[in-house]
């Protein structure tokens, strides 16, 4: 069975989740070609997936790809798929990801399925197991299309290196002027900071910390565990913080192995985004909060003087 | 300017969510059903496009007869006229294909939709319709300005944003900040009752995808409190129990 894997880069580097995708392909017991785009990445890092279960890497190292065209990709993707006679396509949710193979699917009459969660089960029909109600419940759906895309989800499998190294081809499917239709002007984006939806601690600050100017705290403490910072809605409503670090239902939804909550009340629609964390730490001076019934551990306390403490304690336990 | 906007039927967000015919139906009661809040993004933002250039707009939903307050609500808040494609939502799959056999009667010059919808959390009908009726889809958006027909998008990205240019006609799926929640007034709500309401019936069949049964999450463990006087015995529980550390 070929399987066709999507892989997404940062800065030069596969991004985590797509790794997780190349495993989650290989644990399959496909054999896995994977795809990558762009010419920022180059051939070490590319034929570094076969440590997670890759024999191949198709590259199509066209610089018009650097950003992610969502029409170009999803054209590139699709003649993949045909010319590599793979019936399936896995790659991980992102805000690229799954705009991106919506499109594929259509291209190819493929039955699409995002937020996978497990491994399919093909012992009869090709079922899966996928999130919905923003993870609140999960629903098992069968694919039923010879064709199947599967979008997973951070964390759905764990990540096992198999010290295998893969082929880079370089790959050229032909692009025309429709695929880039919607041009991209500008691009703002920080560099060098662990990404949210990538990341395997998040450090959130709520309406709790009471301005900008507190965050300081929040960043000490992320850097001391080497993770991510976010927020609550009305935090980046107010502009305290970045949109793009606004968790929950209607902001971005983490998987992170420990997710930190300070000075949220863990409203239904802010759990909604995290509630799939292995770990949830919630830092908060009212013990009434909503937030510690999800969570796993919890302090009451000023979190004026509790983070502080904090990342000190865990400087000192290095 | 002729705007469709694709609005979902959805529970409120503080729904409990239950299951009932040995979980394999989603249990409606005592739920309160909204306008899918991304899906009211975009229509807030398609009220201000209207006035600040003309036109009109359409709401469309795909769904049976129950959906109909959801979709008054989305006309006294500022919508022209409604169409209902009579059927179960069945998956992405079936709804992309409705909403772009509408689409391709209405010679709209822009469909704006939710980032995605909140049950099913698919973030893929934007990309369909895009694809089926073969212009650009752009997901998610968090800003959209017109100038004639060109239009500016800033699109989320991760750790950012970028803005893109492009010419109408297009499908784009929207977020916050792009427009403001809008409340219909007394005025809208009285209108909304005598606006059209067009019921049609589904366009093509075909699924992609089949429900075989749901399910909740285990149950949550019960939490650990810790002292705030004991942030060390705290770290100590995240590298020797949770292994975080
Ligand atoms: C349709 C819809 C979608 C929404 N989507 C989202 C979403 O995606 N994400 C989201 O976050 N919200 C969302 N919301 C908003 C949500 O309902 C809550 O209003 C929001 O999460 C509250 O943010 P908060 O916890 O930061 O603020 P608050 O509710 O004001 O809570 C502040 C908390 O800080 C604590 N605190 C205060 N001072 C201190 C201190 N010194 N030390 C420690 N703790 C302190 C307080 O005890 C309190 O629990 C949505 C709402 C709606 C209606
Ligand atoms: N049944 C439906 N009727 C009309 N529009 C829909 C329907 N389902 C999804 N949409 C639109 O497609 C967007 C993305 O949905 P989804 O792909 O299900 O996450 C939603 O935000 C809506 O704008």
């Amino acid at each position: 069975m070929a399987i066709l894997v999507f892989v997404e880069s940062a800065e030069g580097k596969i991004k985590k989740s797509s790794l997780e995708a190349v495993g989650f392909a290989a644990a399959m017991e496909g054999d896995v070609t994977a795809i990558a785009l762009g010419s920022e990445v180059d051939e070490s890092e590319l034929s570094s997936l076969g440590n997670y279960g890759a024999s191949k890497v198709l590259h199509q190292s066209d610089e018009r790809l650097n950003k992610g065209v969502i029409q170009a990709y999803s054209s590139v993707i699709a003649a993949a798929m045909e010319s590599e006679n793979a019936d399936i396509l896995v790659l991980a949710n992102s805000a690229l990801g799954n705009p991106v193979s919506a499109r594929v699917a259509i291209k190819t009459d493929a039955s699409l399925v995002s937020n996978v969660t497990e491994l399919p089960d093909t012992s009869g029909e090709f079922t899966v197991k996928r999130s919905i109600y923003t993870g609140k419940a999960f629903a098992t759906v069968s694919l039923t299309k010879t064709r199947k895309i599967l979008a997973i989800k951070k964390n759905a499998i764990e990540l096992k290196e198999t010290g295998g190294s893969a082929s880079v081809e370089s790959f050229d499917s032909p692009l025309n002027d429709a695929d880039f239709a919607a041009s991209i002007t500008s691009t703002d984006k920080t560099t060098g900071e662990i990404l949210l939806p990538e990341a395997e601690i998040v450090v959130s600050g709520g309406r709790g910390l009471k301005g900008p100017e507190n965050w300081g705290m929040i960043e000490d403490l992320a850097k001391e565990l080497g993770a991510a910072t976010g927020c609550s809605k009305p935090v980046s409503d107010m502009g305290w913080r970045p949109h793009h670090e606004h968790v929950g239902q209607t902001g971005v939804k983490v998987s992170p192995q420990l997710y930190v909550a300070i000075g949220i009340s863990g409203a239904i629609q802010h759990l909604a985004g995290v509630n799939s964390s292995k770990n949830i730490l919630v830092i908060n001076k009212d013990p009434e909060a909503p937030f510690f019934k999800a969570a796993d551990y919890g302090i009451v306390g000023d979190a004026f003087e509790v983070v502080p403490k904090l990342t000190e304690a865990i400087k000192a336990a290095k | 300017m002729k705007i469709l906007v694709c609005i979902t039927h959805v529970p409120d967000t503080t729904s409990r969510i239950a299951f009932t015919e040995n979980n394999t139906k989603f249990d409606s009661n005592g739920i309160q059903y909204i306008i899918g809040p991304y899906d009211d993004y975009a229509l807030a933002r398609a009220v201000e496009l209207k006035e600040e250039t003309g036109g009109s707009i359409t709401v469309l939903n795909v769904g049976t007869q129950e959906t109909e307050p959801t979709i008054r609500k989305a006309l006294a808040i500022g919508a022209d006229e409604a169409i209902r494609v009579n059927a179960e939502p069945v998956d992405s799959f079936f709804v992309a294909k409705q909403i772009a056999a509408v689409a391709g009667e209405g010679q709209y010059d822009m469909i704006l939709m939710g980032r995605e919808s909140i049950d099913f959390n698919g973030g893929m009908v934007h990309g369909m319709v895009g694809e089926l009726l073969g212009i650009p889809s752009l997901s998610p958006v968090m800003t959209l300005e017109l100038d004639g027909n060109q239009a500016t998008m800033t699109r989320e990205i991760e750790g950012g944003k970028e803005t893109l240019q492009l010419n109408t006609p297009f499908v784009a799926g929207c977020q916050e900040p792009i427009a403001e929640w809008k409340i219909p007034n007394m005025r809208g709500i009285m209108s909304a009752r005598t606006k059209p309401l067009n019921v049609i019936e589904p366009a093509e069949d075909g699924t992609a995808t089949k429900l075989e049964k749901f399910e909740l999450p285990p149950a949550k463990g019960d939490v650990k409190m810790i002292d705030a006087d004991n942030v060390g015995e705290l770290v100590q529980l995240l590298k020797n129990e949770a292994k975080v550390l």
